[in-house]
């Protein structure tokens, strides 16, 4: 079916392009900047980097980087869930619902994560003992508070909270950013409210949703090095930090840090691709989906049963 | 199916809806008996496409009683007086009535048969392979079982609608509601929606159709209303309405779009 070269094949253009002599010149200067600062990295002995070698792989320094971790990720779950939970309340039909997301977000959107962090690790003092009971009424159990709320809780609890603040702003533009026909289109379906929810309006904000979520996360993982206000003091930076006390080295345990910083947000980049690329499924991704060829087979459509993928492109599935 | 003329599956009494101040709807009545095409016309802003959200409360109703297989719709009558029905019995009523919207609604994030198996499994607890073969089934009948596996924004405007026919069928409804089902669409995507909203009228299915088409209400509806300012202003046999409309505003709009 290619058309045949002939006689009477248009002569391509064969413009000269705009020359940029800018461009040539900013690339030589900012070459230049660059190879000078390299140069200083090589020949600048104060940067040691045999320390940095040296504490690289440092037990302590790996186990911060795992703290760390653990306290991004179980403060971004504890977040996220508080989120959409705050989300759907905010457009909920019960105003004690709207009410009280709003304050929630308020409140915490209000107050200076450090200053939660410290109030988090002096609950015990606060309250010394939790108990469970009727109010003005009888106990029913009670334990000591520092039990419970211990530092590593202290520290996910202070994050969590005050994160869930933020992504719930995010979650509800996401929200409202989906077009209000598929809430029409879906309840004339006869879907109930959380299935709307779940599985028609959720996935579609999500594409709004993930690119801010992720910058939260990266932001979540440094704002970890806060924690030693609540006291906690097994992260990185608070690692890095002891270490360049008693090797009086700031500087190349602060590498060590940023290295292993800069490590962890490029992995969640890479997450964060994925996640964005399952979301824009239809939308931004139109890899086609798999569907089940003895289905085809048996609604009798006509439709080739020897696909054990159906791209429905004609010029791939008419094999 | 037998067409009753005594009972009306469709029955809407004076109908009116306000939007604030604003006085939409000024008293509709209108019936549709089972397997029936009622095809309602007129200028935009008449209200013909609210009177339509109203027969599945996707507009709330001011006033008035909206009947479809004998039930009330949005209410429960206790004594004279009116209870607003819970979410989940609204979602009851919305299963019996298929709606097809001028702007498709299809779910993005979902392949055509995915939008098609969506309610079936989800509303009705159908297995996922009993939904799937009836998912096929319905796009072979509106002419896509080719494109099974595409993703709405990988579908031209006409493909789209006949998927959100195929849609609202898989629900197996009483009544379909049509929203002004071509009015987005190229000219030459037109003609095989059409073609799947008449075969649906010739296998029986009673519907409701809002549209510019007077071919198509001349062609496949029973009954052709004309709306003006929120009321009806003639209704009729489409082919006696439209080659000798009997009110000057009937004329003129006809004049207009014929």
């Amino acid at each position: 079916m290619k058309s045949q070269p002939d006689s009477t094949a248009p002569v391509l253009n064969k413009a000269v392009p705009v020359r940029h002599p800018g461009r040539w010149l900013s690339a030589v200067i900012i070459l230049g900047f660059l190879a000078l600062f390299l140069q200083s990295l090589v020949t600048n002995s104060n940067f040691r980097w045999d320390i940095v070698g040296t504490y690289i792989l440092d037990v302590k320094v790996v186990q911060g980087v795992g703290w760390t971790l653990l306290l991004t990720v179980a403060s971004m779950v504890l977040a996220i869930v508080l989120a959409i939970l705050l989300a759907f309340m905010r457009q909920s039909d019960n105003p004690v619902f709207r009410w009280s997301s709003w304050v929630w977000v308020w409140f915490f959107r209000g107050t200076p994560v450090y200053t939660q962090l410290v109030f988090w690790g002096l609950i015990s003092v606060l309250y010394p003992r939790l108990s469970a009971g009727v109010p003005f009424g009888p106990e029913l159990f009670s334990v000591d508070t520092s039990v419970i709320v211990t530092s590593t809780v202290a520290a996910i609890l202070g994050l969590g909270l005050n994160e869930s603040a933020y992504l719930a702003e995010i979650f509800r533009a996401g929200l409202k950013s989906v077009d209000r026909g598929q809430m029409e289109a879906a309840e004339a379906l006869g879907m109930g409210k959380t299935k709307i929810m779940w599985r028609i309006i959720l996935p579609q904000a999500m594409r709004v949703i993930v690119p801010p979520t992720g910058n939260e996360t990266i932001g979540m993982l440094k704002t970890t090095s806060l924690v030693l206000a609540v006291p906690f003091t097994l992260d990185l930076t608070f690692a890095t930090n002891t270490l360049a006390n008693r090797t009086y080295l700031p500087v190349p345990l602060l590498i060590v840090a940023a290295i292993w910083y800069l490590v962890i947000t490029s992995i969640l980049m890479v997450g964060q691709h994925f996640i964005e690329a399952y979301y824009g499924k239809g939308v931004d991704n139109l890899a086609p989906a798999t569907v089940n060829p003895g289905a085809a087979k048996a609604a009798g459509g006509g439709a080739d049963v020897q696909r054990s993928i159906e791209t429905d492109f004609p010029e791939e599935s008419a094999r | 199916m037998t067409i009753t003329t005594e009972k009306p599956l469709v029955k809407i009494e004076g109908l009116h809806k306000y939007y604030g101040q604003h006085h939409v709807l000024r008293g509709i009545d209108l019936e549709v008996n089972q397997g029936e095409v009622s095809v309602v016309i007129g200028p935009s802003g008449s209200g013909k496409s609210t009177m339509l959200r109203c027969v599945n409360l996707l507009e709330t109703i001011s006033a008035g009683r909206i009947y479809v297989g004998g039930d009330l719709i949005g209410y429960r009558e206790v004594n004279g007086r009116l209870h607003d029905l819970k979410t989940k019995e609204i979602a009851a009523q919305r299963r019996e009535i298929g709606m097809v919207f001028q702007r498709f609604n299809l779910f993005p994030h979902k392949t055509a048969l995915q939008n098609i198996m969506e309610a079936p499994v989800q509303v009705k607890g159908q297995s996922k392979d009993v939904a799937r073969k009836r998912a096929y089934e319905l796009l072979d009948r509106v002419g896509l079982a080719d494109r099974a596996g595409h993703y709405p924004s990988q579908l031209s405007g006409g493909q789209q609608q006949r998927v959100a026919i195929a849609r609202a069928l898989a629900m197996e409804p009483e009544l379909m509601l049509f929203d002004e089902p071509t009015s987005a669409l190229d000219p030459e995507l037109v003609g095989d929606v059409l073609n799947v909203m008449k075969d649906l009228a010739k296998s029986g299915m009673t519907m409701i159709v809002v549209t510019h088409e007077i071919g198509f209400a001349r062609e496949v509806g029973d009954r052709l209303t004309f709306m003006d300012g929120g009321v009806v202003v003639e209704s009729g046999d489409p082919r006696e309405v439209l080659s000798n409309p009997q009110h000057a505003r009937t004329k003129e709009f006809l004049s207009r779009v014929l």
